[in-house]
């Protein structure tokens, strides 16, 4: 009899082979990465359902699929408000920021900000909030990985940290884009066939029909499971924190950065909806499994294993498909952890190489081969520096460096981001002090918040009331990039936002 | 069909749609959870057995952000792109002048 915890061999065998095609497909990948577009843009060659499944492959995060069907299994309905609000981002790239940014940039979301404004102050603080957003989206992945995989695997923490970490890496210094594309597909595909199967193994239960399901739940744990429960308890947090999820994922830069790796903005355009598609999707599966969890495992067997609800979903694979399945879910549960951490460090990398030592440094003024070294060289501090903060981070509650992630990506990135592409007068001032304001306001109220001064420091009150503080901040720092451009105009800097808008909306001709 | 727009109404066009789309997530959205803080015992009405309206309106939200991107590509793929054509042969035809 094998549990939770202990050697899987199903698992086992599976991890080895996700570990073994992904590292073939680096091996692949490493032989076509010869140049920085290759490095940072997989050649600009990748499709628009490629970019889809890759896209949804970087958002879709351990935390999402294992936290949210664990939220639903204990508390039914308040589970789906997370769920709209991790997809409802998605329209809004479209819509405002993708094609724009492909026909504007090469790399990095910084570059849309460089093309119109003064390239060396704006990278600077660009690069702030993106490696900011980096740096809380890092830690709280591999903290979590490394108590995933102590829970699913039985290895030790620091192993697990260590062994994510370096294959991480392998992914990014050899193969570039196009192994963390690939490795996101692979992803991509083996999550929404798992969790595809595991929701039809659920309903095949109870006759194909959800509602059936449901009711069940109803009938075991009351009619509260259907309805809001304690989750949304503050209106105006509520709102918050549906605004930095909303306008979070439209400044997430590792996020941003896929769209340069497809040909051209229609593509970009279509990639979206792909993965708008395949995340709402996947969201609806989670819901499922969450109710299956509630109704065939039990809350109390739930909790028991983990009280925040986390292995729901591990423990359902194994109630309706035995210890193979079990070894199944934990090896996608492995492979969604390292395509995300994949992911962020290369946009980190790029961040660091492309917007700073290239553009800052050395003055846009660095051959291919020096802007590969440096990229390299940027992976490993990365990676060496993800590993340090997972350990150092061990045993921490981690789980709110998600919401500040998101908090500053809507905060520092998408006003200035949003601001560039719509609105002539933007100066590099505005853009620069809305970065900064965004940033530092964010973390100052997010230390000031009940989630820092009562969950993690004890004290006795916090000076701030809400836990997320996008609804003060967003506008904030919307508020300082329109106040300080109309204050100090800068004529040049209009006037080339209208030399611009051809290539905005026609691409480099 | 290649439209003879200039690129100010085409830049227009553009953005208006993406407005009143980006609007509209927004207005899905934020009603959903405005309901959720303000009526919890609305949405927990129950429609069917196994279905509450809290549950139906989720569902919902999901369903229109897949209705909106659907509405913006084809919009897109009919309108925009055919415009961005024309201004691009126009270009063209001007350079060969």
């Amino acid at each position: 009899m094998t549990a939770l915890g202990e050697p899987n061999v199903t698992a086992i065998v599976f991890f080895i082979a996700f570990i073994g095609l992904s590292l073939g497909i680096t091996v692949w990948a490493a032989r076509k990465t010869r140049t920085t577009d290759q490095f940072y843009a997989a050649g600009r060659s990748v499709t628009a359902f490629q970019n889809g499944l890759a896209l949804a492959g970087d958002y879709m995060s351990a935390a999402s699929f294992l936290g949210i069907a664990g939220l639903v299994a204990l508390s039914g309905f308040d589970g789906l408000i997370y769920s709209v609000g991790w997809l409802v981002g998605w329209p809004i790239v479209m819509f405002l920021i993708a094609e724009p940014l492909r026909n504007l940039g090469r790399y990095t979301f910084a570059d849309v900000l460089a093309a119109r404004l003064r390239a060396t102050p704006i990278r600077i603080a660009a690069s702030i909030g993106a490696l900011a957003v980096i740096t809380f989206y890092l830690i709280a992945q591999m903290v979590g990985a490394g108590n995933l995989i102590r829970l699913l695997f039985g290895l030790p923490y620091e192993t697990a940290i260590v062994i994510v970490g370096m294959v991480m890496l392998a992914y990014v210094l050899f193969g570039g884009m196009i192994a963390t594309t690939w490795v996101q597909i692979v992803k991509a595909v083996m999550l929404l066939g798992g969790a595809t199967l595991m929701a039809l193994l659920v309903l095949s239960r109870f006759g194909m029909n959800p509602l059936a399901l449901f009711a069940a739940a109803q009938a075991r744990y009351g009619d509260s499971v259907l309805s809001p429960g304690r989750l949304v308890s503050d209106p105006v947090d509520a709102i918050s924190l549906g605004l930095a999820l909303m306008l979070g994922t439209a400044g997430l830069p590792h996020i941003l950065m896929r769209f340069y790796t497809v040909p051209d903005a229609k593509t970009a355009r279509t990639s979206v909806g792909y993965a708008t598609a395949f995340i709402g999707f996947f969201y609806l599966l989670t819901f499922i499994l969450g109710f299956g969890a509630m109704v065939l495992i039990g809350r109390d067997a739930i909790t028991a294993v983990d009280a925040g609800g986390n292995m729901a979903a591990p423990l359902l694979a194994k109630g309706i498909g035995g210890n193979s399945f079990l070894g199944f879910i934990a090896a996608v549960a492995f492979a969604t952890i390292l395509a995300v951490v994949a992911g962020l460090t290369l946009s980190g990398a790029a961040t660091l190489s492309h917007d700073l030592w290239v553009n800052v440094v050395r003055g846009a003024d660095a051959d291919e081969r020096e802007q590969l070294v440096v990229a390299r060289l940027a992976t490993i501090v990365l990676a060496g520096l993800s590993i340090a903060l997972g350990i150092a981070f061990k045993g921490q509650n981690v789980a709110y460096m998600v919401g500040l992630a998101f908090a500053i990506a809507a905060s520092a990135n998408f006003p200035a981001l949003v601001l560039s592409i719509f609105w002539g007068r933007l100066t590099t001032a505005g853009a620069q002090a809305s970065m900064i304001v965004g940033t530092v306001s964010t973390l100052t109220l997010i230390y000031l918040s009940p989630t820092i001064q009562l969950d993690v420091l004890k004290h006795a009150e916090a000076w701030f009331p809400l836990r997320n503080p996008g609804i003060v901040t967003i506008p904030l720092s919307f508020a300082t990039a329109i106040v300080v451009s109309l204050l100090r105009p800068a004529p040049a800097e209009a006037r080339r936002f209208v030399e611009l808008e051809r290539q905005l909306h026609l691409g480099v001709e | 069909m290649p439209t003879h727009s200039t690129l100010e109404a085409v830049s227009a066009a553009r953005w208006r749609i993406a407005v009143s789309l980006t609007v509209a997530m927004m207005a899905a959205y934020f009603g959903f959870i405005l309901l959720v803080a303000f009526n919890k015992p609305l949405l927990g009405t129950t429609l069917a057995p196994g279905l509450s309206l809290g549950i139906l309106l989720g569902a919902l939200v999901i369903v229109v952000a897949w209705v909106l991107t659907w509405t913006y590509i084809r919009w897109a793929n009919a309108h925009y792109d055919a415009s961005l054509d024309g201004l691009r042969a126009r270009a063209d035809a001007g350079g060969r002048r």
